[in-house]
């Protein structure tokens, strides 16, 4: 197979946005296109997961091929929960190692705060079983606070991990410009304070309010390419190495171990496997923490930290901006937002800056190699992918 | 006769006790007062709303404008009975809201402006508000209508609000909703927060000067793109003003 590049990047604000779903996915496009100098492309991949449900809109990548007048170019929408964003990555690299395509785009979008946030969580949880769960009131805050439950008895984590996860990746996401929150919060004001509890209320004890990440609308777009294209374009080639992808049980309850997420272990190994790297070489990650508990688990499981022991880098501060290896330094879907199909794409962008040397406040210094973590489901169907700089 | 005609165009505020101001920590760590203001600070604090007149997001053009003449009126005894707290982090100013009274039993919610968005500054000034209302001036119930959506969700969902639809609200005439003494009973405990008294360095502060919001909304490059765009289907005019704001294109 040939090696795949990615020769542009670029991504929206995620946060309100106010304009309908195509242009969300167009606008990033746009300047990935302007940032990888390029005007045509082979082949289009959109990812987003609720176009049909919230906003009405299917056929997204037949409206966005046109608008950015790249017909006759091939297009297709690609779901995978919030996944997809990472599988149509997949998508995109399958294409252009296989030689069927040499220069491919990958857009996520989403445009989720069409709707308020009551139904929009309603939407998420429709991706769980709809006789096991979601009949039953089954939302994905919910899973997730009893899973943090399991694993705060069995490991010792501690509402506190949880808010010190909230309160680095807000910060982060002040120097991101492009993050949904800029608002840097502490551990006394979400946690010690009398007025806590009202500012930080609990969701699915024991999540809280800011162990959630925000609903937020967004797009993000990568451009793939061959050697013989990326060598051309004179950038720093920076490429996409692994890709990963493995599945678990659709219900939770039917794990044999419901705090080991079997499906980040084995798509981060495939990812790792197949560029040739260690978790141990990791500079910078992109990990999926729709809520605070998921990156501590993902920092364990993808091999990063021993299992159970990733709360404890965290108190550490190994995976601070200035840390061992700096987690969400974009502000991960905590603080940067989750426009849920294009937060794969997004998590790739994020890494592409940092390869690049080009995430300035929030750089981490002569990054090398990068690994995004994106979570389906509840931890159903994970992609992972490692992206190295070659020069 | 400029006094005469005076005595008649300016109304008598009825007796009214005052807000004992009242001090919370916020999600970021910083201290937020809030406090009550008089005529005589209205002055300082109509710079910081008037650069919102133009900023059409979120409402906050109507918002800005409403709460600008409001507290013209106050300062200049055009509003019978109105009253304005002010909410200050280290003395800059974070919102401001105000009301009046209908009568001894039913108050008006006027405006709820939020100069610096986010961590719950809005919706702890607007608590207090209320708090003001059935705690201090003991009123049995508040009409409450919202210029913006997103306000008006936050009070749906947090005081499930109870219809008064037979009232038209002060503000534009539209239909009233109501905050109850009930329904303020029920919400208290988990939305109405804070601590008396606020120690004395930093009412001290507070009361110094009403410093300027650090990061308050921008108006637009295009003044009118909102009003243009609910004629643009594509919603590009919204997209392009906010994108040259940030400087990504």
């Amino acid at each position: 197979m040939r090696e795949v590049y990615a020769i542009g990047s670029a991504m929206t604000s995620f946060s309100r946005l106010e304009y309908p779903l195509s242009e969300i996915a167009a606008y990033p496009a746009m300047f990935a296109m302007q940032d990888a100098g390029i005007s045509k492309i082979d082949h289009l991949y959109v990812a987003n997961m609720g176009g049909g449900r919230v906003n009405g809109q299917t056929g997204l990548a037949s409206a966005v091929v046109d608008s950015l007048s790249l017909t006759p170019a091939g297009a297709e929408t690609i779901e995978n929960g919030p996944a997809s964003g990472a599988s149509a990555l997949k998508q995109g690299w399958m294409a252009v190692a296989s030689g069927l395509h040499d220069v491919v785009m990958v857009i996520g979008a989403e445009r989720m705060r069409e709707v308020n946030n009551l139904e929009a969580t309603d939407f998420v949880a429709t991706l769980t079983h709809p006789l096991a769960e979601y009949i039953y009131g089954v939302t994905l805050p919910s899973l997730a606070g009893m899973f943090t439950r399991l694993y705060m008895e069995k490991y010792g984590v501690t509402a506190r991990h949880l808010a010190m996860v909230a309160v680095k990746n807000h910060g982060n996401a002040c120097l991101n410009p492009f993050a949904h929150l800029h608002q840097p919060i502490t551990v006394e004001g979400i946690i010690d304070s009398p007025e806590a509890m009202t500012n930080n209320p609990f969701v699915a004890d024991p999540l809280r309010f800011f162990d959630c990440c925000p609903v937020s609308d967004g797009g993000a777009c990568v451009i793939l390419a061959s050697a013989e294209t990326a060598k051309k374009l004179g950038k720093p080639m920076i490429r996409l190495a692994g890709v990963g992808q493995a599945t678990d049980t659709h219900c939770v309850h039917e794990r044999a171990e419901p705090t080991d997420l079997l499906a980040v272990r084995g798509a981060a190994r495939q990812a790792f496997k197949m560029a040739g790297v260690k978790p141990s070489d990791v500079d910078v990650a992109e990990l999926h923490d729709a809520f605070t508990i998921l990156e501590i688990v993902e920092s364990e499981e993808v091999g990063f930290f021993k299992k159970g022991e990733g709360h404890l880098a965290l108190e550490r501060g190994d995976t601070a901006l200035t840390g061992k290896l700096p987690i969400n330094t974009s502000g991960g879907l905590k603080g940067k937002g989750h426009p849920v199909g294009a937060t794969g794409v997004g998590q790739a962008h994020e890494i592409i800056l940092q390869l690049r040397g080009d995430a300035g406040k929030r750089q981490v210094k002569n990054a090398k190699i990068g690994f995004t973590c994106n979570f389906g489901g509840f931890g159903n169907n994970v992609v992972c992918l490692t992206f190295i700089r070659e020069k | 006769m400029a006094v005469e005609l005076e005595k008649i165009l300016r109304p008598v505020d009825h007796p009214a006790p005052p807000f004992p101001p009242k001090l919370m920590t916020l999600a970021s760590g910083e201290e937020l007062v809030i406090r009550q203001i008089d005529r005589e600070e209205i002055p300082d604090i109509l710079p910081y709303v008037a650069p919102l007149l133009h900023v059409e997001r979120d409402y906050y053009d109507i918002v800005s404008a409403r709460v600008y003449a409001e507290l013209l009126g106050y300062a200049r005894h055009r509003m019978q009975d109105e009253y304005v707290l002010v909410a200050q982090i280290d003395g800059e100013l974070a919102a401001i809201v105000n009301g009046r009274s209908m009568n001894a039993e039913v108050g008006v919610s006027l405006h709820t402006l939020a100069l610096r968005r986010g961590l719950r500054i809005g919706a702890h000034a607007f608590a207090a508000k209320m708090e003001y209302h059935f705690d201090f001036l003991k009123q049995k119930e508040v009409l409450i209508v919202a210029e913006s959506p997103i306000g008006f969700r936050r009070w749906m969902i947090e005081y499930k609000l109870e219809k008064r639809f037979g009232t038209p609200h002060e503000l534009g005439g539209v239909p009233s909703w109501a905050l109850t003494k009930e329904l303020f009973d029920k919400a208290r405990d988990s939305l109405v927060v804070g601590r008396r008294p606020v120690p004395e360095a930093l009412l001290k502060k507070a009361q110094a000067a009403i410093l300027p919001p650090s990061n308050p909304s921008k108006p637009p490059v295009d003044l009118l793109a909102a009003t243009r765009a609910l004629k643009d289907p594509t919603g590009t005019s919204l997209m392009l003003q906010r994108w040259t704001q940030e400087g990504k294109v």
